[in-house]
């Protein structure tokens, strides 16, 4: 079964946000919200300085804690579609104990009062476009594919590559993973 | 790598940033009005096993009454908390077995008829006159000591089950360090416990019920010192995150609160008094119920703010 | 902003200002969102190009129900290779900016007192055209100036030609890359020019000195820089600030303000002296390079470490790095180049380094870039006017091959040696642009007319006798983009959407203002595509075909010496003027000489300023997709030095120049990513246009602070790093 994911190349990615701005436009998320940010890791003392760029959003958790928390089923993982974590908006009560069950605060509650974040642009990937941040970005630094699925992109750059996942420790086991 | 020098999070969204704040004074005022009948409706079921439905002055004919009421405001207190009210619904179109909220729905619809039942064991005489029927209901409960007995022991077990609840409620948000403790249900539980007990001695007008009410709540206040103490210990003792989390508490911004209004008036003072008062050293007064009954109320604000405040980053 | 100890501090960007801190709450809420497409949704695509900035990429723009929904690259397009810069994916926000102009403005109060009345294109514009007929009976059409920037002044420049004068210029040439072009054509004889002929993508060593891409996010620039990246280039990045490039490079020099030019003769120096230099190549094609090579004698690294703080053993590791890859060593030649004043005789510096490597004209260092041939429109010849430019009197700056904005400001001021009655600017904001912008304000005192065609109530468009509101890119035509680069192309602007409000295109206002000048003749054609088709035809293309693809590419061309690329050099010498004999007819150093700058004095820092990469200059604050991703700057101040002065990460301060002027509230940005006697912003905030609330006071501009600027000799370009701030602790 397939598992959708996310693997970001910090090495490249220069921080320059069309991400966050693609998305905005894409799936219309509301000003003042976001989906998707950037954080910027600096470390060390002048000059001798390492910086690390990363595009963060839901990282679409294999044991989600959003899901399980959930009281309605809102929450609820799309099986056939990757295993995204997805919200449906007419179940959503606005309870908000996904919000405080995510140790990556990537979701926030739409002005129309539902719980909404990242939803790997579900409808792209529907039809069989990469998510919208994935397309746009400039630096060709994001990949997105089935991790499960050896010969996929995604896979090969993990085995190949030195990575991390965020947060890992917090037990969700994200699928957004970053090369370094 | 050197350590962080900077971590710089291009992120605002409110509710979110830059600390977690999706909970006002609705959750904890939902909190602490559960964990209080859930006290209530356990004191219920004891007073009415050890058979002192006969007493004529004793309170716990009141307490489910006012019970039903309190509980009634804090469901209310949850409602207005949501932020898709239209779609309240549709919690009771599905159970969601891992989610203590879908849990706590299904427990609070169980525990009106069980409060109901035994408010019916002794009606208001007003009440009884406007609803004849209420009357007669009550006095075919009356005539089954066998099926009063199972009243007693629902409340019982219903009032446990929302006390460790409204604790595991919190507890389950893995995310929010300050809350991964197995004590928080047994500690809001014993909390709501001592809250009963000291609202059950304000109503109580039966002299020798308030002296047991209040050696009973003794019992509780150190229960729930003690059960500080374990819940420190636990967070100190697991990882980095939680050290950093119980210090919002212990040198954090949320320790003055904590330890003047939680421990201080709400538990060690009250607890000082009514000691005092049961060695009759001094008259029993309504002061030391009202702290511990604003201890209570406190104590689920500190925890709540504090707990959002608590992150893995 | 929450500090958690000393060593790790958490900004979440309120903290941090800058990015986001809009988003998330200020800036104007965008026209009710259309929220994620449903199947019912009638969708259209439309290609044209990008306005955000001047790079101009490919892109295809979608409609939904008819309402502007967002913009994509083009894959055709070699420019964007589909994918467009945050910027251009944010385009769509200039379309729904709710401070746009929506009708023709005459100043009503005196000026910059942003009273208006409005009236209709045909006032206006008659009211124009009365005008600059009187200048031109008084003064002669030479006294007006156009000045502009971007593609979209092209009808207007063939408007003002006809009209008859000479003065067309844009801050692009003394404000940004004169100097750059002026060194290279004096020592290769052909300018870098724009698109850069950088060969970034196939460079094995990139040398970054300045040039923040990433930050500056030129598309193209900075997709081949990932690629440089992404295939292990060598990357060496010299900045007094740890940019994103200094990031991602190998080795970071963190110089010194104002002194790259020691390490550029250091640097030349470890090549000659070592013999590590290409010989074949210099021996082919260099000339003057003994004179040259004596001269440089004297710089060793050891000599550049004072001045530079550069250790000499990293000058000369760095050096033989640059050899070891060579010629595919590109040593980028930047764009934003005015700097210091001595622009071009570092830019020259730049340019001799790449000849020592030999890699002007070779794989991974300069190509030669080609353009599909598209005739111009045959007008009738212009007129020649009467008197010659005005902005470089008796070619005081011997090198300017542009029109030198500064000059005609100058002009303008003193009347000499003529006087310039009349300015129409065209998308640019001269009070953000020019440096010391009280002289612009001075200017425009002298004016008979200031007519000022923008989209939103900008700054300069604030002191303008008329505003005329133009249709944004997303809603009209504009000329072909033929711009040489590595593929040759040319790329339509076509219309997407209808304006909002009485907005007019530029060729239609170009049109119409020649009409009413009795310039019809140079108006043969009635509507933008009768002029684009006839273009077109001419070079056996259709506009059919180009407003469905949007893209049109020719043949592929030879980029390098080594594919067929003929080695000239059109110098007077006809080789690469190590020694330039022309520098040294005029008065000049034939040769590059390093000169110490001037100081900050104690407890002052050097103003430095660039890009953010969600913004492109003063023109994008108030787009409500770009501002709700920054909606304003910080001023960045080295960690240590900020800690001992006790400013706070996001406390509020103000800067202070050399001149007093004081600087809007800006938060401070505490930070181990640059030097401690420096201080830097990003370049186009603190809007002072009453008519731009959501961008109104957000954030400091830099523009306001540099009241100093050091004229290039060489070439009459300003440089703005000479500016001296301190900063002051606000409530
Ligand atoms: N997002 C975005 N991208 C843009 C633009 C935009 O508006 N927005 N504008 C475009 C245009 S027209 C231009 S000209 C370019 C400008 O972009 P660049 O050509 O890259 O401009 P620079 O002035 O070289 O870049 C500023 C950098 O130079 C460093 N610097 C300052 N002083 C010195 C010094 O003395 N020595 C050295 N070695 N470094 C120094 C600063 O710290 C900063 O990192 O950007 C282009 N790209
Ligand atoms: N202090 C300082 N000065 C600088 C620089 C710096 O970094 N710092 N950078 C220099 C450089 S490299 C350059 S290239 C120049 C750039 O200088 P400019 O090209 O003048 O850049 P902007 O400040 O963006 O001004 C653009 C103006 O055009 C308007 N505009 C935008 N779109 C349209 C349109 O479609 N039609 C019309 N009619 N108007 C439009 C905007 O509202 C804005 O008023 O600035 C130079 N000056
Ligand atoms: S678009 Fe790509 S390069 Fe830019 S910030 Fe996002 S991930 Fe990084
Ligand atoms: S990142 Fe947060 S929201 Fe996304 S799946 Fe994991 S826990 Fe749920
Ligand atoms: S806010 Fe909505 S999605 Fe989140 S837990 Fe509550 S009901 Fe489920
Ligand atoms: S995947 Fe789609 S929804 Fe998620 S951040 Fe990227 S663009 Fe936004
Ligand atoms: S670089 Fe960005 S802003 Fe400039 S034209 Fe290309 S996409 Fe537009
Ligand atoms: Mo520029």
């Amino acid at each position: 079964m397939a598992r959708y994911g996310m693997v970001i190349d910090t090495t490249r990615c220069v921080g320059c946000m069309d991400c966050v701005v693609a998305c905005k436009t894409e799936n219309g998320v509301p000003d003042g919200y976001c989906r998707d940010w950037i954080s910027e890791e600096a470390r060390g003392t002048y000059p001798t300085v390492q910086l690390e760029l990363r595009s963060e959003r839901c990282n679409h958790c294999d044991r989600p804690p959003c899901v399980a928390c959930c009281p309605t089923g809102a929450s609820h993982v799309e099986e056939e579609l990757g295993r995204i974590v997805l919200v449906a908006h007419d179940l959503c009560i606005g309870c908000k104990a996904c919000l405080s069950s995510c140790p990556y605060d990537a979701r926030f509650i739409h002005p129309e009062g539902y719980a909404d974040k990242c939803t790997f642009c579900a409808h792209r990937v529907r039809k069989g476009l990469e998510p919208a941040c994935v397309a746009v970005c400039p630096t060709r630094c994001m990949h997105f594919g089935d991790l499960d699925d050896p010969h996929s992109e995604v896979a090969q750059l993990l085995e190949s590559r030195r990575h991390h996942a965020l947060l890992a420790e917090a037990g969700t086991s994200p699928s957004i993973f970053y090369l370094t | 790598m050197a350590d962080i020098t900077e971590l710089t999070v291009h992120r605002l969204n409110p509710m979110v940033d830059p600390g977690l704040h999706v909970w006002g004074w609705e959750i904890p005022v939902y909190l602490f009005l559960g964990g209080l009948v859930a006290g209530l409706m356990i004191l219920t079921g004891v007073f009415l096993l050890r058979r002192r439905q006969a007493r004529p002055r004793a309170s716990w004919s009141l307490l489910s009454g006012l019970g039903i009421a309190l509980l009634s405001l804090g469901m209310l207190a949850l409602f207005l908390d949501l932020e898709h009210k239209a779609y309240v619904w549709r919690l009771y179109t599905t159970f969601q077995i891992t989610s203590p909220m879908s849990w706590g729905a299904w427990i609070l619809l169980l525990v009106y008829p069980a409060l109901l039942a035994s408010f019916l064991l002794r009606v208001p005489a007003a009440l009884r006159r406007l609803f004849p029927v209420l009357q007669r209901a009550s006095g075919w409960l009356r005539g089954r000591p066998g099926l009063v007995r199972w009243v007693a022991m629902l409340d019982v077990v219903f009032g446990t089950l929302l006390g460790i609840y409204t604790g595991i409620l919190l507890s389950s948000l893995g995310a929010r360090p300050l809350w991964n403790s197995a004590l928080l249900g047994p500690l809001f539980l014993v909390s709501g416990l001592s809250s009963a007990a000291a609202f059950a001695h304000l109503v109580s007008r039966d002299h020798e019920e308030s002296t047991l009410l209040v050696r009973a709540d003794n019992g509780f206040l150190a229960a729930e010192l003690v059960l500080f103490v374990l819940f420190f210990v636990g967070l100190l003792s697991a990882t980095q995150v939680h050290i950093q989390a119980a210090r919002l508490l212990l040198g954090g911004p949320f320790t003055a609160v904590f330890w003047v209004f939680v421990v201080g008036v709400g538990i060690v003072l009250p607890l000082a008094l009514q000691l005092l008062a049961v060695r009759r050293r001094i008259a029993h007064t309504a002061l030391a119920p009202v702290l511990v009954i604003a201890g209570g109320l406190a104590l689920r604000f500190v925890l709540v703010y504090a707990g959002q405040m608590s992150h893995w980053r | 902003m929450t500090t958690l100890s000393r060593r790790r501090f958490l900004q979440i960007s309120t903290g941090a200002a800058g990015l986001a801190a809009a988003g998330c709450f200020a800036g104007p809420q965008l026209p009710e969102w259309l929220g994620p497409a449903a199947a019912a949704d009638e969708i259209r695509t439309t290609p044209t190009y990008c306005d955000v900035c001047f790079w101009k990429c490919g892109a295809i723009a979608t409609t939904r129900n008819g309402r502007l929904w967002k913009i994509e690259g083009n894959p055709r397009d070699p420019l964007s290779r589909g994918r467009l810069c945050p910027r251009g994916t944010g385009g769509v926000g200039a379309h729904f900016d709710r401070t746009r102009l929506t009708a023709p403005l005459i100043r009503r109060q005196n000026r910059g007192a942003e009273e208006w009345a409005e009236v209709t294109w045909g006032e206006a514009l008659d009211h124009i055209a009365r005008k600059m007929q009187a200048i031109k009976e008084r003064y002669g059409p030479e006294s007006m100036a156009l000045f502009s920037h971007g593609i979209g002044a092209n009808f207007l420049k063939h408007t003002f030609h006809a009209f008859g004068t000479p003065n067309l210029t844009a801050p692009s040439y003394a404000q940004c890359r004169g100097p750059r072009d002026a060194g290279f054509t004096l020592t290769f004889g052909e300018e870098v020019g724009t698109p850069e002929r950088t060969d970034i993508r196939n460079a094995r060593c990139l040398v970054l000195i300045g040039s923040h891409l990433g930050e500056n996010m030129h598309n193209s620039q900075v997709q081949d820089f990932a690629e440089a990246v992404g295939s292990g280039a060598s990357i060496i990045v010299v900045d007094p600030r740890f940019s994103v490039a200094a990031s991602k490079a190998h080795w970071y020099l963190p110089i010194k303000p104002g002194t790259d030019i020691a390490l550029l003769l250091a640097w030349m120096n470890v090549l000659v002296t070592e013999g590590l230099y290409d010989k074949e190549y210099v021996e082919s094609h260099g000339f003057g390079f003994e004179a040259f090579a004596a001269e440089i004698a004297p710089w060793t690294p050891e000599w550049a470490y004072p001045a530079t703080g550069i250790e000499p053993e990293t000058i000369r590791a760095t050096a033989r790095e640059m050899a070891s890859h060579r010629p595919a060593t590109l040593v980028h030649p930047g764009r934003h180049a005015t700097w210091y004043g001595d622009d071009s005789q570092r830019s020259r510096a730049v340019a001799l380094l790449n000849a020592l490597l030999g890699s002007w004209g070779r794989k991974g260092g300069f190509y030669a870039p080609a353009s599909v041939d598209i005739p111009a429109y045959p007008y009738p010849p212009y007129p020649t006017p009467a008197r010659g430019k005005v902005d470089n009197p008796e070619h005081r700056y011997p090198f300017a091959d542009g029109t030198l904005t500064t000059g005609i400001r100058a002009a303008t001021l003193t009347g000499e040696p003529y006087p310039i009655k009349g300015w129409m600017v065209y998308a640019t904001n001269l009070i953000h642009a020019l440096p010391a912008p009280e002289e612009t304000i001075r200017a425009i005192q002298n004016l008979d007319l200031l007519v000022v065609v923008d989209v939103i109530p900008s700054e300069i468009a604030g002191w303008a006798d008329v505003v005329l509101p133009e249709a944004v890119y997303l809603e009209r035509w504009d000329d072909l983009n033929t711009e040489a680069f590595r593929e040759p192309f040319v790329s339509l602007r076509q219309p997407v959407v209808e304006s909002p409000g009485d907005q007019k295109p530029n060729w239609w206002i170009a049109r119409e203002l020649a009409l009413r000048l009795g310039l019809g003749a140079w108006y043969p054609w009635k509507t933008v595509e009768e002029y684009l088709d006839h273009r077109l035809k001419a070079a056996g293309y259709s506009l059919a075909e180009i407003r469905e693809k949007g893209v049109i590419t020719g043949p592929p061309q030879p980029l390098y010496f080594e594919e067929g690329v003929p080695a000239e050099f059109p110098t007077p010498s006809g080789k690469i003027e190590f020694w330039s004999p022309q520098l040294a007819q005029a008065g000049f150093d034939p040769v590059p000489r390093f000169k110490a700058p001037e100081e900050p004095p104690p407890g002052a820092f050097r103003l430095l300023f660039g890009r953010s990469p969600v913004h492109t200059f003063s023109r994008t604050q108030t787009n409500p997709v770009l501002a709700s991703v920054q909606d304003e700057n910080e001023v960045w101040v080295n960690a240590d030095v900020a800690r001992r002065q006790g400013w706070e990460d996001g406390a509020t301060v103000r800067l202070r120049n050399q001149d007093g002027v004081v600087s809007n509230r800006v938060k401070v940005k505490a930070t181990e990513r640059i030097r401690p006697d420096c201080v830097y912003m990003v370049h186009g905030f603190g809007h002072t246009a009453k008519g731009l609330p959501p961008a109104f006071r957000k954030g400091a501009s830099d523009s306001l602070l540099v009241t100093r600027y050091a004229i290039d000799p060489l070439m009459g370009g300003t440089g703005m790093n000479i500016n001296f701030v301190t900063l002051e602790a606000e409530a």
